[in-house]
């Protein structure tokens, strides 16, 4: 196969891994935040069922995640969905997946605040939102970044387990041409990309973390 | 005018009781210091007044507003949340760790509450805030963030903050108890300073020779109730409650 071949195509599969990648964060950052709040909620009910969404997905494997909420319709509701359904259930299983990781490194960051600054925000009379948004939040965005970091560069390789469902990113590009030519080098490319997406990532985190270097 | 009124407060935590039924008066322009050994209960009083913990028992009125009251079951009561937001607004406080928001450079401390609560412009929020860093002779560290700052200066950026409110009284709890003795000082001539402009405070503290030469009247706690209580030279130099002079001797020597 010439080289220009494997590039388009890999490069092809490469966009649909970015768009996994993008929309995911695009998600599961704020949702995650919605889950955080849930369980810290007060409200027992709401914090219990959130602690066992948490628990499912970050103990059993998002392959498993990814076929339940790919093939579940189906086999649970009877319903046959369109072939784009694919794409649709990798964002809502990576979604899922990841919102209730973030959530437990927002909690972490939310817990790990002095009381002092709540107490000092409450008597100077701010309320409980602008407490959150203007005093709490903007440091504990600081606090958990290089977790999050880790979570977003486990992110791009997690984009290739939408192979198990035939979703046509990198990896999937990747195997298919290796089989048909029983050759390694679209393995070997592909890892390559996803190194230099990674690089990039770490680049653009670290860029970040400067940029909030300038308080302590 | 009577600036605080606190009657017959009671405050547990499980089963230890902190504050036994304490009872005090704040009259406009008084410098009032509370003293005492740790676990006295000064700090949960400073707490209560301020609202930062709930009070079980007993009243609270700020300038003749009445923010908690005891109801027939013998609880306190608290006002409208409208009304003790209001009320909150007669006082300030300031942390013996000065709790100043580390993102916000020296001069958005002071003036975000202005812009966030009171809903002033941001001119009319940094003229104030220019002002008052002008008075806390801090103007060079406008734009500098609290990380960069000593502990003195720290303290007088969170000084300057809340004056920036414009309280009615304001409340120390230890203002000087994390500084190194160079810099209490210079936390020390602030309030003094404070103190000559008639501002009315409220000051817990362990400098004595501070309290005697800047209140108005001094209360000793021992215990959960007030030992002792008057002006600064009877209770420091000629105090009469056993207690207070076993405490005192410890520091004056």
């Amino acid at each position: 196969m010439e080289w220009s071949v494997l590039l388009l195509k890999l490069g092809g599969g490469l966009l649909t891994s970015a768009e996994i990648f993008a929309l995911t964060l695009l998600f599961s950052l704020p949702l995650g935040l919605f889950v955080a709040f849930g369980r810290m909620s007060r409200n027992p009910v709401i914090r219990n069922i959130v602690k066992v969404y948490i628990s499912i997905m970050r103990g059993t494997p998002l392959i498993l995640q990814l076929m339940v909420v790919y093939f579940g319709p189906y086999y649970i509701f009877n319903v046959t969905l369109p072939r784009g359904y694919r794409f649709v259930a990798t964002i809502i299983a990576f979604v899922l997946n990841y919102a209730a990781y973030f959530a437990e490194i927002y909690r972490g960051g939310i817990e790990s605040m002095p009381v002092g600054q709540y107490e000092a925000a409450q008597v100077l009379g701010y309320n409980k939102r602008q407490t959150f948004v203007r005093i709490i939040l903007p440091q504990v965005i600081k606090r958990i970044l290089p977790a999050v970091t880790n979570e977003v560069i486990t992110l791009v390789k997690d984009t290739a387990l939408a192979f198990a469902i035939s979703v046509p990113e990198m990896f999937t590009e990747a195997k298919a041409i290796a089989s048909a030519q029983t050759t390694m080098i679209p393995f070997v490319v592909a890892g390559v990309f996803y190194y230099i997406f990674n690089f990039i990532v770490a680049w653009v985190m670290e860029l970040i973390e400067k940029k909030l270097g300038y308080f302590r | 005018m009577k600036y605080l009124e606190i009657k017959n407060m009671k405050k547990s935590f499980g089963d230890l009781e902190v504050i036994k039924g304490i009872s005090l008066d704040v009259e406009e322009g008084q410098v009032v210091a509370i003293i005492g050994p740790s676990g006295s209960g000064k700090s949960t009083l400073l707490r209560c007044a301020t609202m930062l913990e709930t009070m079980d028992s007993g009243e609270l009125i700020y300038l003749g507003e009445r923010a908690v009251t005891t109801g027939p079951d013998g609880k306190a009561v608290f006002a409208h949340p409208k009304q003790l937001k209001k009320i909150q607004s007669y006082y300030g406080l300031v942390f013996q760790n000065f709790n100043l928001f580390p993102h916000f450079s020296v001069i958005r401390n002071i003036i975000d509450p202005l812009i966030t609560v009171q809903k002033k412009t941001k001119e009319e929020s940094l003229e104030i805030g220019r002002e008052l860093l002008k008075k806390m002779a801090l103007s060079d560290k406008e734009n500098a963030y609290p990380y960069q700052l000593s502990g003195g200066q720290q303290q007088r950026v969170s000084i300057a903050r809340a004056l920036a409110l414009n309280p009615k009284v304001l409340f120390f709890d230890e203002p000087t108890s994390a500084l190194d003795p160079e810099l209490t000082g210079e936390i020390l001539k602030v309030i003094k300073d404070l103190a000559m402009e008639k501002m009315t405070m409220v000051i817990v503290t362990h400098e004595m020779s501070f309290a005697r030469d800047v209140a108005d009247h001094i209360i000793f706690m021992d215990d959960g109730v007030v030992v002792e209580e008057g002006m600064p030279e009877e209770v420091i130099n000629n105090p009469k409650n056993e207690r207070t002079k076993a405490f005192l001797s410890r520091f004056l020597g």
